[in-house]
């Protein structure tokens, strides 16, 4: 396949940044959008060119690192994917596809399709943890949790924390991932302990960082590569205003 | 900061603010359109104007007027606040947004919605509630509403401006009936399709009803 790629080029946090342009030829079809980027790349660097800058570290779905807006897209097209297991084969030789970085207030650009997403990390650093010692692997039974739970924690517990809910949001919100990382401790017994401190701790979090509000539009559900649900919202909704009303 | 304002304040609490509010302004709708409608009956608007008097004479309907304002000002106020807000937290804006393939135009475009609203709403209260509640008290209250109505809505201007609002009304309730369920944290599996359809029903049928009236005034069908 031959396409033309417009990709957004920025030197650093502080620098304008553009798109620029750049034809690629003889991609195959099962290539990863990430490999079609290491055949540019390495073509810059042969040229004397400075390569595009962009995140990945597994490239097998799991890690959250990849973040590419293609096509008005967070990891373009496709439902359940992330950029890393986009493959070649969703787009058509001569595409013009362009590819901009995730953009938030809260998310500043560090090179090109890089972005900063510690805002995430501080999240989860204001409440996302147990401080209740968890011992030795127990006994099956010993903790009995019912298989609802179990379910909506584990769905919950899937986020790999990579940001695209902000980045299809019009609003920018980081409500997806932080209702994610406290149902998922909210659900079971471990989380018990500090379940209110932690609603409240980590909406401010999230305020402070510079997220926006939730408008309800569903997008981030709708581009969320592992399927995180808006129910997750209602229940950081449902466990922040117990807990402000309740906490002392 | 008291726990209060800190709360109200947050992202969730404004948004709950808007949720309350809300909801409050589509029971109000409910009552309105249940009242207007009554010029149905096609009887010269005398079942219409006792109802008119009836409210407008009733202290508790008069004080929950005053609640009613406050739940306008508060929803326009804390929405366009939001809306600003918002928009800041995408300072440098993408350059293609496929929105479509991810939810509805009328979830994006709350604010836009809400403005149109807005805007309606001054010339509403212009035409009716101004004059009912000020010029006719000055002036001994010789006109009825239904005149007033009649009256307005001779000219097409006024019926299209209505139709727009009606229109936004629709949208704006189309995603805003569910989303508030959402905001106060009542999203379940059994009950949320059924909040969704009622919405759905909800912000088609009362716009519906409200944009019949200055239509059939036009057209001479309801005299
Ligand atoms: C009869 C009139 C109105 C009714 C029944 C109504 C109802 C609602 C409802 C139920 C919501 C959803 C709240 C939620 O998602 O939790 C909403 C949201 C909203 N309303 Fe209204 N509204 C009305 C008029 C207005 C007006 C005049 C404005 C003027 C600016 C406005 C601005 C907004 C905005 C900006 C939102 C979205 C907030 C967000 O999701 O970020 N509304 N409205
Ligand atoms: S909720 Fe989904 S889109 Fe958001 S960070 Fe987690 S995995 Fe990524
Ligand atoms: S590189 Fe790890 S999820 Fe894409």
């Amino acid at each position: 396949m031959n396409l033309s790629l417009k990709i957004w080029r920025q030197k650093n946090a502080n620098s304008e940044g553009k798109f620029q342009q750049y034809d690629v030829q003889g991609i195959s079809e099962d290539m990863s959008f990430l490999e079609m980027f290491d055949v540019l790349n390495e073509r810059l660097i042969n040229e004397g060119d400075t390569p595009v800058a962009f995140d990945h570290d597994c490239r097998e779905g799991i890690c959250g690192m990849c973040s590419m807006y293609i096509n008005g897209q967070p990891h373009g097209p496709g439902k359940n994917v992330t950029t890393c297991q986009l493959h070649m084969r969703s787009f058509k030789d001569g595409d013009t596809i362009t590819v901009e970085p995730w953009r938030a207030k809260a998310f500043p650009i560090v090179k090109d399709l890089a972005v900063n997403r510690s805002a995430f990390d501080r999240i989860i650093s204001a409440g996302g943890y147990v401080s209740v010692n968890t011992g030795n692997a127990q006994d099956a039974n010993s903790l009995p949790i019912a298989k609802d739970n179990a379910d909506d924690a584990f769905m919950a517990a899937a986020c790999i924390g990579c940001g695209a809910c902000v980045a299809a949001c019009v609003n920018s919100s980081a409500m997806l991932f932080t209702s994610a990382k406290i149902s998922q401790l909210a659900l079971l017994p471990q989380g018990q302990a500090e379940r209110a401190m932690r609603a409240e701790k980590m909406v401010a979090q999230m305020d402070t960082e510079g997220f926006g509000a939730c408008s309800v539009t569903g997008a981030c559900e709708a581009e969320c590569p592992k399927g995180i649900s808006l129910e997750n919202i209602a229940r950081m909704n449902r466990e922040y205003y117990g807990a402000v009303l309740s906490s002392k | 900061m008291s726990w209060v304002t800190k709360t109200l304040s947050s992202s969730l609490g404004r948004k709950l603010i808007m949720a309350v509010t809300g909801i409050s302004l589509i029971l109000f709708l409910l009552v309105h359109c249940g009242i207007n409608s009554m010029i149905f009956f096609n009887d010269g608007g005398e079942t219409f104007n006792a109802a008119a008097e009836f409210m407008s004479g009733n202290w508790l309907i008069r004080t929950a007027e005053v609640g009613l304002m406050a739940g306008f000002i508060i929803h326009i106020a804390d929405g366009l606040m939001l809306w600003k807000s918002n928009a800041e937290k995408r300072p440098v804006k993408y350059a293609i947004v496929k929105g479509e393939a991810n939810s509805s135009w009328a979830s994006r475009s709350m604010g836009i919605l809400g403005s149109l609203l807005l805007i309606f709403l001054v010339i509403h209260l212009r035409h009716f509630w101004i004059t009912s509640r000020f010029t006719d008290e000055i002036t001994g209250g010789h006109t009825t509403l239904f005149a007033e109505m009649i009256e307005t809505f001779a000219n097409p201007i006024a019926v299209i401006i209505y139709v727009i609002g009606c229109i936004s009304l629709a949208y704006h309730l189309s995603h805003g009936f569910q989303s508030s369920f959402q905001t106060m944290g009542w999203n379940h599996p059994k009950y949320t399709p059924f909040v969704k359809s009622v919405g759905l029903s909800f912000s088609i049928l009362i716009p519906l009803i409200f944009a019949a009236m200055p239509i059939s005034m036009y057209f001479g069908w309801i005299a």
